[in-house]
């Protein structure tokens, strides 16, 4: 591992290390580029991953403070907790349930699809599909994902099996155990899944990909890593020039850093990194860095999600397998015959039986909450997983009577949902309740939108400046040497879990910031 | 007569201001510990009264009546050592409890709802309904209730142990489904 000087103005910092920092860091590195990584969280490994869920959450999740408001169920139901991901090396691919599939080429075009559609702040990616395309393919190779390359799908799971009767009971023809980054055989070092579904507590077997024991552990191997753990970026300053010079963040005690760069890249997840960029306003940037446009922390997606737990007379055991090892893809499709536009998918899911009364049934209690719960044996899950829709105004802002462990103003993160996310999720639930009914579930229960997990679009590429807040390559519109790495710079989300777009996206990046960095002109 | 299992860890250096206790029932996971023997829970800051009001709330929130009064126990063994750390916590459960009055954990079923009904906006009644469901289907004994068979790595997963063992349903054609990884 390298060790980089604070002074060194050569180096390029990258802010975060999860799916778009922890890929890009490897990217750079192995073509000789010298990197100081800076993760806020702790480095965990798959050894020390607990396996006590309530443990697991706590070793892993970001629990600094954040308020929210806004009509959004996740207010009412988890009023601490708006968003959901991980602060540890790695950053949620430690999390992730590893479903990863492809955006389809209309949802690139989302303004042009959907445009008729009023109080949106809709616009069209600044790539097209066709030039996204190799890089999916380079991303699902890397990812070892299912169902592509050759790679076997994974097998069904008793779970799955429930989905799959009720799927094909409605005639659903596009249904599988998902596009999933998780290996069915052993590949790229990593061990084959023994389906036991603690994806989410870290997956021990490292049968799930992750950056903290791929990407990480290899640009470690090439020496110019520099990885930080416990720093926590707070600044990102910029000289007379205008071009940034230097990264201000807290050590692991607590002191102030200023590291010296030559390019910055924020791969914070798209509350921090909307955070990060308001934080770091100047006399030449008053609305926060490069917010000239005014769209940091703006047209904030989080696509729609949520639980339909089906319980039957018999024994499910939906715990034991792969936690969201199932789709459904016949809905996600733009038809807005059924009352929306964009798409969806049905996607498979279960709980741990701590998680459960804490995330998929938040509320109730008393003899009917119990009644469920006493099911937990004969209890199948789904999960909605569709595209929301993006406006100016649900968006993170700095709430200044909130401050942090460092004295700093909290994200605040404002969701008023659109009347298309409404019908979208309405839709949704009917769909899925109706594929239990078909085989003879005893009753469909729906639970809650949880915290989100698929955070989106905060500084998202557009074509026009005036839109967004980076080019087609994550580079911000106001400054040359400042690169947005992760699932913010999505134009808008799409129906497809991100986080395969969001490595494609970076792999892409990468090659750009290599090349315009041999050719002198960052 | 053996000493009662203490349940949890005691606190040392703090006296004991109240005691749950029962008795390990058959079947239970600590009758493997200790087959027909008593456990107790001690409190550090609740009175003995007290905590058997607030068991008769984690009861009637979350009532399963065959899970045994053990796991309930934690629930107030954990909200208890909270307590004693956090004054604020402190005095709104000890008046929480006092607003549901002394006669709360005897009376009927239907009466403790109607009343916790009265109260379901309140801290104190948010602050039970949580903690009652972090904790109490976390205890062993929960898992055991609910046939929940937790952490499956040190086991090699359920791989080769019942992950796919559904027969009321049709199989799924391969196609859709995927082999089982080769054997090594
Ligand atoms: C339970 C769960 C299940 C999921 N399942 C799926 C799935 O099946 N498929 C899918 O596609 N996606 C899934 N996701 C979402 C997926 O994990 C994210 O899309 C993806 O990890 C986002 O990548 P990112 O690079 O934007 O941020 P992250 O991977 O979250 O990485 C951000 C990192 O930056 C660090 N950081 C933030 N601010 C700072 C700072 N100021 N200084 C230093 N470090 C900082 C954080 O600590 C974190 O480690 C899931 C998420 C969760 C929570
Ligand atoms: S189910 Fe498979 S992917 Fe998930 S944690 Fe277990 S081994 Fe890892």
């Amino acid at each position: 591992m390298a060790r980089i000087e604070f002074s060194d103005g050569n180096s390029v910092v990258i802010i975060g290390s999860g799916a778009g920092g922890g890929t890009l860091a490897h990217e750079l590195t192995r073509r000789g580029i010298k990197v100081v990584l800076l993760e806020a969280g702790k480095r965990q490994s798959r050894r020390t991953f607990s396996q006590i869920p309530g443990e697991a959450f706590l070793q892993l999740t970001w629990l600094d403070t954040r308020t929210q408001s806004g009509n959004w169920g996740v207010a009412r139901d988890f009023p601490t907790l708006p968003v959901w991901h991980c602060k540890t090396v790695g950053g949620t691919t430690v999390h992730w349930t590893a479903s990863a599939p492809r955006l389809q080429p209309w949802e690139l075009r989302a303004k042009t699809t959907y445009g008729q559609l009023g109080d949106t702040s809709l616009i069209d990616w600044p790539i097209s599909y066709r030039e996204l395309e190799k890089y999916y393919e380079a991303a699902e190779s890397r990812l070892g994902v299912t169902r592509r390359n050759g790679i076997p799908g994974l097998p069904a799971s008793n779970n799955f099996k429930v989905m799959y009767a009720g799927a094909k009971k409605l005639g659903y023809k596009q249904v599988h155990t998902g596009h999933m980054a998780i290996n069915p055989q052993p590949n790229d070092g990593r061990d084959s899944c023994i389906q036991q579904g603690f994806c989410v507590q870290g997956c021990k077997t490292g049968a799930k990909w992750s950056t903290l024991y791929t990407d990480i552990p290899r640009a470690e191997e090439t020496g110019n890593l520099d990885l930080r753990v416990e720093c926590t970026a707070t600044r990102i300053e910029h000289g007379a020039d205008g071009r940034i010079n230097a990264v201000i963040y807290r050590d692991g005690e607590g002191k102030e850093q200023r590291q010296k760069a030559r390019l910055v890249c924020v791969a914070g997840n798209a509350v921090e990194t909307a955070r990060l960029l308001l934080l770091s306003d100047s006399a030449r940037f008053p609305q926060g860095l490069a917010n000239s446009s005014g769209q940091v922390g703006r047209n904030y997606c989080h696509q729609i999600t949520g639980f339909v737990w089906g319980i039957f007379d018999k024994p499910v055991y939906s715990w034991r397998g792969a936690t969201l090892a199932g789709v459904v893809e016949d809905e996600a499709i733009n038809n807005p015959r059924r009352g929306f536009v964009g798409g969806y998918r049905i996607e498979l899911v279960t709980l741990d039986l701590p998680t459960l009364p804490l995330v998929g049934l938040p509320y109730g209690w008393g003899r009917d909450f119990a009644s469920i719960m006493e099911n937990y044996r004969n209890m199948a899950g789904l999960f909605i997983n569709g595209e929301d829709m993006p406006r100016s105004d649900n968006r993170i802002t700095l709430n200044s009577e909130v401050k942090d462990a460092f004295g700093l103003p909290v994200a605040n993160v404002h969701v008023d949902e659109h009347a298309n996310d409404q019908a979208m999720r309405k839709h949704a639930q009917g769909q899925m309740s109706r594929m239990y009914e078909a085989i003879g579930a005893r009753r469909v229960v729906t639970g809650p939108t949880p915290p989100a997990t698929h955070n989106l679009c905060t500084a998202r590429m557009s074509a026009d400046p005036r839109d967004g807040v980076s080019n087609a390559w994550g580079q911000a519109h106001d400054v040359k040497n400042l690169f947005i790495s992760d699932g913010s710079a999505l134009s808008t989300p799409g129906a497809a879990n991100p986080t395969l777009t969001i490595v494609a996206l970076t792999l892409r990046q990468a090659e750009y910031i290599s090349q315009q960095m041999a050719a002198g002109n960052i | 007569m053996d000493e009662p299992i203490p349940l949890h860890r005691r606190e040392f250096l703090k006296t004991t201001t109240g005691l749950l206790t029962g008795l390990v029932v058959a079947g239970s996971p600590l009758a493997l510990i200790a087959p027909g023997r008593a456990w107790a829970v001690d409190m550090t800051t609740l009175t003995s009264s007290e905590a058997a009001t607030l068991m008769a709330v984690a009861r009637t929130l979350m009532p399963h009546d065959k899970l045994e009064d053990a796991a309930y126990a934690l629930v107030i063994q954990a909200i208890d050592g909270e307590a004693s750390r956090d004054e604020n916590l402190r005095r709104m459960i000890k008046a929480g409890v006092a607003g549901l009055g002394a006669g709360f954990a005897k009376s009927a079923e239907s009466d403790r709802v109607a009343a916790l009904k009265k109260i379901e906006s309140s801290e104190f009644f948010q602050t039970m309904r949580l903690k009652t469901a972090q904790i109490l289907y976390a205890t062993p004994m929960a898992y055991a209730h609910f046939g929940y068979e937790g952490e499956a790595y040190s086991k090699g997963g359920y791989l080769l142990r019942g992950f796919n063992n559904l027969r009321w349903l049709p199989e799924v054609p391969l196609e859709d489904s995927g082999p089982m990884p080769a054997e090594e």
